[in-house]
């Protein structure tokens, strides 16, 4: 069988599946429905939080029947609908360096053209629960402070510590870290309970938690169906649906139903031998994020070599550690939620700094034959030290990455050219190691 | 007759640590003391204190300037990250800082948190740590688990040091860094109040050389200087008094500092504000010296854009530094590619403007090494002043 050329690749037509696009219809639905919820909040003056994907505390706040916002969701829905750089100039305008983070910007943008966005209307937040598990998650949220001069909850989880550090349940460190934690569940329940003046239902709250306890059941599930080749769904394109229902909807019945359905479709082409991308070739992990304002053209670079993405680190860290794990504990809820945040979190976050460990298990539980690290200017939180960590993989594990530089959301930093050409010379390398291996 | 020294003298003292990226008291030290472990440790702020106890030698890396030649840190990081964080990296990898056996990184900003790991990776001799101060500064919890991890932190040193640390040896330790905080507290006073005593570079030199030296040396290389100021026979200047804001972390170049102070009085600033972040002495005859240095460090401590604290908001601590020394403007920079930073930057304008204070908005980069741009900016600005509170 020839290789097919991108234009053939391109009208490839899948077998009529019977469950082909239920995924993509719930995950539109069920975004429609938390942007009207989040609009008519703003329209009745309820209070709304503003949280983020790594530690957004849905579990508590969901108790409280609080609509939550995610900046990081709504900045990237104004980079794929190609409006981000208007919002982003705006905030250039009002004094934000082009070096700071792009969503950051986009969402100020959108707040300082009185919270008008592509798919709605952003309301003002009454409450903002930060994690320091992004350190400008804490510098985008006193921005807000200062804007609307709402509570501002830091809610701080210590992360693994450097040489040889583990998460040891037994240890006087993680102790000492739950106790601090615990203490935090506590004081943002009082909070919020003075800010929507309701009070705490701790049955409720159970429910919530084994909401998720099911959610990370079904996202684990999910996950391991791309060990699976081909893989049936593409980490880097239909990843951030996923992740944007799990985050939503983290701790509703919603965000679980969402996923059986996913489930069933994901598994439907996995028993049909039908792969996210067509004649899977490549079996790529991505390290870092997407680029949302080039997101096709992103996907595309990759697709053209028939490669997929089968796993991403993202879809650990900004899935919110779903991926690690969680089973909270019922009968002891608040303190069961503390050990739970200090574990997936310190495990997801430690992944993204100390990688090195993470992406060897990945790399041979899905089958990776290289590793595409993308660093954003956006985020020096995801990008950091992936130069290091990729030549540190290729030296002591044999593991071939690549190393690219763009941006999330802000179009200015894409550079086609000389994207396409580090991404080609990449799979010819792919492909030179892939004929040696058979030759010996 | 009596020979006194100058301040000229002692500063140039200074300026030899400073300026050589090879740390050279410290490696003094290490001659003096064969069997002696040195500890680093990166900006803002860390409680020497534990490390001293230890009998070891707390360093302060704060980067360096065009005196250092990147070479290989470059290949390590992504490229949109701040230069402090490249030349600290660069002075192990080139092993110009090969003396190093501990190295914490407080988790200041998320370039920090990755810079421990790639430490990790690439310097397997070197202890390389994360100590998580809380961010949640307000929390009723942070005193009991800033204490912990202080304690986990020097059961780290411990073993790196291979000893053992009583409370005596921490009440000394308290007890010299109390006495090296009081001193850098008051070259700011003259500062502050008869800038024309002490020049702003002059009083970088000698506080940052607290970072490069032993501290008991340090102590006495202030305890001198104070004394030659007193000798210093010097007229004000109509110059504007000014507050420099942005220089926590990384560290602008000399050159710039110096040409801020051909135009202005930099009558306070932020410069290392680590070694003197926290305000009072910490109480010596405490039961737990640890906590001791805890409840210091969250109770009566300085402010940075890297830490939230409902307590401390950033523009009111701003305004009130800018008050208390008399300043009549703010020169409000920011470290290229310094998100925390460059962030605040917006907050201290907007605060600024609606106080009515004048102000300058500039970045800057450790390896900036011309200043024509910036002279032109500051001479501007500073004019604009003189003549509208002439």
């Amino acid at each position: 069988m020839t290789t097919p050329t991108k234009h053939e690749r391109r009208i490839v037509i899948r077998p009529p599946l019977p469950l082909a696009g239920t995924t993509r219809d719930e995950n539109r639905k069920l975004i429609r429905e938390w942007w009207d919820e989040l609009n008519a909040a703003g329209e009745e003056g309820r209070p709304v939080a503003n949280v983020f994907v790594m530690g957004s505390m849905a579990e508590i706040l969901r108790t409280f029947d609080m609509p939550i916002a995610f900046p990081e969701m709504t900045s990237l829905q104004t980079a794929v609908r190609g409006r981000s750089l208007e919002y982003i100039t705006t905030a250039e305008d009002a004094g934000y360096s082009p070096d700071i983070c792009g969503y950051v910007k986009a969402d100020i943008g959108v707040h300082l053209q009185g919270g008008d966005h592509p798919m709605g209307h952003l309301p003002e937040p009454s409450l903002v629960v930060a994690t320091n598990l992004c350190n400008t998650y804490i510098k985008w949220a006193e921005i807000w402070e200062r804007m609307y001069s709402c509570p501002v909850f830091v809610f701080d989880i210590p992360g693994w510590r450097g040489s040889g550090f583990e998460t040891k349940r037994g240890s006087g460190t993680f102790r000492d870290d739950v106790r601090y934690v615990e203490a935090q569940v506590r004081e943002l329940i009082a909070l919020t309970e003075e800010v929507t003046g309701k009070r705490f239902d701790i049955d409720r709250f159970r429910e919530n938690l084994a909401s998720v306890n099911e959610l990370s059941r079904l996202f684990r599930e999910v996950l391991e169906l791309n060990q699976h080749r081909p893989a049936p769904f593409n980490a880097l394109t239909e990843g951030i649906n996923l992740m944007g229902i799990v985050n939503a909807y983290r701790g509703s019945p919603k965000g679980t139903r969402f996923l059986e359905i996913a489930k069933a479709e994901f598994t439907e082409r996995a028993e049909r031998g039908v792969g996210a991308v067509p004649d899977e070739r490549f079996r790529l992990l991505l390290v870092g994020t997407a680029c949302y304002s080039n997101f096709r053209d992103f996907a595309g670079l990759f697709e053209d070599w028939q490669g997929v993405f089968p796993h991403s680190d993202y879809m650990s860290f900004a899935g919110g550690a779903l991926d690690r794990g969680v089973h909270y504990d019922l009968d002891r809820p608040i303190e069961s939620m503390a050990e739970q945040m200090v574990l997936t979190t310190q495990e997801a976050m430690g992944g993204m700094f100390w990688g090195q460990d993470w992406l060897t298990e990945v790399v041979r539980e899905w089958s990776i034959d290289g590793i595409v690290f993308h660093g954003v200017k956006s985020c020096r939180t995801v990008s950091t030290g992936l130069p290091d960590e990729r030549e540190w993989l290729l030296r002591r594990r044999d593991i071939p990455g690549l190393f690219i530089q763009s941006d999330l959301v802000d179009p200015r930093l894409w550079s086609a050219a000389q994207l396409k050409n580090r991404i080609d010379a990449f799979f010819e390398s792919l492909e030179s190691r892939r004929a040696a291996g058979a030759r010996r | 007759m009596i020979c006194v020294e100058t301040v000229e003298s002692i500063v140039e003292e200074a300026r030899a640590l400073v300026e050589d990226p090879s740390y050279p008291a410290a490696r003094r030290w290490l001659e003096e003391h064969p069997d002696g472990k040195v500890l680093g440790h990166f900006q803002v702020y860390f409680p020497e204190e534990l490390a001293h106890a230890a009998g070891m030698l707390p360093l302060k890396i704060a980067g360096f300037d065009t005196t250092l030649q990147i070479r290989k840190a470059d290949a390590h990081l992504a490229a949109f990250v701040c230069s402090i964080a490249r030349s600290a990296l660069e002075l192990v990898m080139s092993g110009t800082l090969d003396i190093l056996d501990m190295f914490v990184f407080p988790p200041i900003c998320d370039v920090a948190r990755h810079s421990c790991a790639v430490w990790a990776r690439n310097f397997e001799d070197i202890d390389s740590q994360i100590m998580y101060l809380p961010h949640n500064a307000a929390s009723a919890a942070a005193v009991p688990y800033l204490t912990g991890e202080y304690r986990r932190i020097l059961r780290e040193i411990e073993e790196v040091a291979s000893t053992r640390v009583t409370d005596e040896a921490l009440r000394a330790s308290i007890e010299l860094f109390n006495e090296n905080r009081r001193l850098i507290h008051e070259l700011y006073r003259i500062k502050r109040e008869t800038p024309w005593l002490l020049s702003a570079v002059e009083t970088y030199l000698l506080t940052r050389a607290a970072g490069a030296m032993p501290r008991e040396r340090h102590n006495e290389l202030v305890r001198r200087a104070l004394a030659a100021v007193e000798h210093r026979d010097a007229k004000p200047q109509d110059k504007v008094r000014v507050v420099f804001s942005g220089g926590f972390c990384e560290q602008p170049p000399l050159d710039l500092i110096a040409v801020i102070q051909d135009a202005c009085y930099i009558v306070d600033d932020d410069f290392m504000v680590g070694l003197r972040w926290l305000t009072e002495d910490v109480p010596v005859d405490a039961e737990d010296p640890i906590e001791a240095l805890a409840d210091a460090y969250l109770h009566r401590s300085d402010y940075s854009p890297v830490q939230h604290d409902p307590r401390k908001p950033k523009e009111e601590m701003l305004l009130r530094k800018v008050r208390e020394a008399g300043a009549e403007a703010v020169i409000v920079a920011a470290a290229k590619m310094c998100e925390p930073g460059l962030e605040e930057q917006v907050g201290y304008s907007q605060a600024l403007y609606e106080a009515g204070i004048p102000h300058l908005v500039m970045e800057f980069e450790e390896k900036t090494t011309t200043f024509e741009q910036t002279r032109m900016e500051v001479e501007t600005f500073a004019e604009s002043l003189l003549f509208e509170f002439a």
